[in-house]
């Protein structure tokens, strides 16, 4: 290196190495995301608690765009042993089977009707993905994408609310929230005959997000299952998988230490897949400020009618049928 | 020559950081990945929503035609980090903008780069002449 840059370039790398040590005791003010910073040594794991503000560790790491499991997506390069993405696959009217991303290795083990119902959907991202303009994904019509899309497509700044009968989760995308009962209450045995086993006078009604009970499982292991889904306009993901009212979801949250959270989801629907598949491990979270203001994404049925006048409708080819 | 590396490393870092929230509602499907198109115009519509902002401009071609251009960006909280505000643009400023058209040859793409009438630049760091 030349002499000259030496200088600038020892007092970066100092500036890189020192800035973590400055915030080692916990979250930052809460003005921008606290990230992990190499060096840190974070305290302990608190006993029973997964309360407080998350985000995903790494940078855009919640945001599953290629579809559940693709947290490493796309096609595998034989030579590298690595994924790989077709950067600009051709806009065709043969179905618009456009790729940017091919992983058959690791496709969810699909019933014959899950596949039907896979195929059955044109998704805006995925290795199936097609132009806006001839799309069928429900939530860009603002429809909600329910329960574990939420999490499986896009999970965002989130906080949990802990309370002695029950867990709230907030979900910055499409600001929506839910219940995790930890009452002892169990789940209901039959969703299409549902009964809550507490006093509630009224069975629970199938519903978007499904019915939810967790419980600790350890001191830092806090396991939810849920069922009661409503029918399958809810997908999986935004690549398209399918869903169903036979859905049911495992998630399992450990926490770390105080700094951290993992998110793992389990999915099982013998209607829709031939045995229980994991579509989300160990998903690093990351504990925010609890000063953290959380931004508004809210789907606004008449901003999307705008956008599809002016844009998403005008992707796809003139031959397209319409939307 | 020091300030150079400091700007480059600063420009690399503040391209990094501006990359991050890079993720939009749909994959790209319809747009031609790696095309450069850079043109100016007048704006005609900011749209500032979730999950994409768009900016709608004319541009006035040789033969007097006007082409009604249509650009997206991210959604409104994803491009704050970028320096986009809903103040950003309105009705009448003059732009120049470089974008990634669609495939489909329709005037309409996704937001690489505007300068602004003021001559700045969004999103920020998206200025330097090495970008």
């Amino acid at each position: 290196m030349p002499k000259h840059l030496l200088v600038p370039t020892l007092a970066l790398v100092g500036l890189f190495v020192c800035a973590p040590a400055v915030h080692t005791q916990g979250p930052l003010p809460g003005a921008v995301y606290d990230k992990d910073r190499k060096g840190e040594k974070p305290a302990p794991a608190p006993r029973r608690d997964l309360s407080g503000i998350w985000e995903p560790a790494t940078p855009g790491g919640g945001i599953q765009g290629k579809g559940a499991l693709a947290m490493e997506s796309c096609r595998r390069d034989k030579a590298t042993g690595r994924y790989v993405v077709q950067q600009n696959p051709p806009l065709t009217d043969t179905g618009y089977a456009t790729v940017d991303c091919l992983k058959p290795e690791i496709e969810p083990p699909y019933t014959a009707l899950g596949l039907e119902r896979m195929r059955a959907h044109k998704p805006v991202e995925g290795y199936r993905m097609v132009p806006d303009a001839v799309n069928n994904d429900p939530i860009l019509g603002c429809d909600p994408g329910g329960f574990p899309r939420v999490v499986l497509h896009n999970f965002r700044t989130s906080e949990i609310l802990q309370t002695p009968t029950h867990m709230v989760m907030l979900y910055k995308f499409q600001k929506r929230y839910r219940t995790i009962w930890t009452d002892g209450r169990e789940l209901p045995k039959d969703p299409q005959q549902p009964a809550w086993t507490t006093a509630d006078r009224l069975p629970p009604e199938p519903r978007w997000w499904g019915y939810s009970v967790g419980r600790w499982v350890d001191d830092y292991t806090f396991v939810a299952r849920t069922n009661g889904f409503q029918d399958d306009r809810t997908w999986l993901d935004n690549a398209g998988l399918p869903q169903s009212d036979t859905t049911e979801v495992e998630e399992t949250y450990h926490r770390v230490d105080a700094n951290h959270l993992e998110l793992s989801i389990r999915i099982t629907d013998p209607k829709l897949y031939t045995r229980p598949w994991v579509a989300l491990d160990r998903l690093s979270l990351r504990l925010q400020s609890p000063n953290f203001d959380i931004q508004e994404m809210e789907c606004s049925p008449s901003d999307q009618k705008h956008y599809y006048e002016f844009f998403g409708g005008q992707t796809g080819l003139d031959t397209d049928p319409a939307r | 020559m020091r300030y150079r590396l400091l700007r480059t490393l600063g420009v690399a870092l503040i391209l990094l950081i501006a990359s991050i929230p890079l993720l939009a509602h749909h994959g790209a499907a319809q747009f031609d990945v790696g095309k450069k198109v850079t043109v100016k115009g007048t704006v005609v519509e900011w749209f500032w929503a979730n999950p994409h902002c768009f900016l709608r401009f004319d541009v006035a071609g040789d033969d007097g035609q006007v082409v009604h251009w249509n650009v997206e960006l991210q959604s409104g909280p994803n491009i704050l980090p970028q320096g986009f505000t809903r103040q950003t643009f309105k009705a009448g400023d003059q732009v120049t903008v470089t974008l990634e058209p669609v495939k489909n040859g329709r005037p309409l793409g996704r937001l690489q780069k505007v300068v602004l009438a003021d001559g700045s630049t969004l999103p920020l760091g998206a200025g330097n002449p090495q970008n």
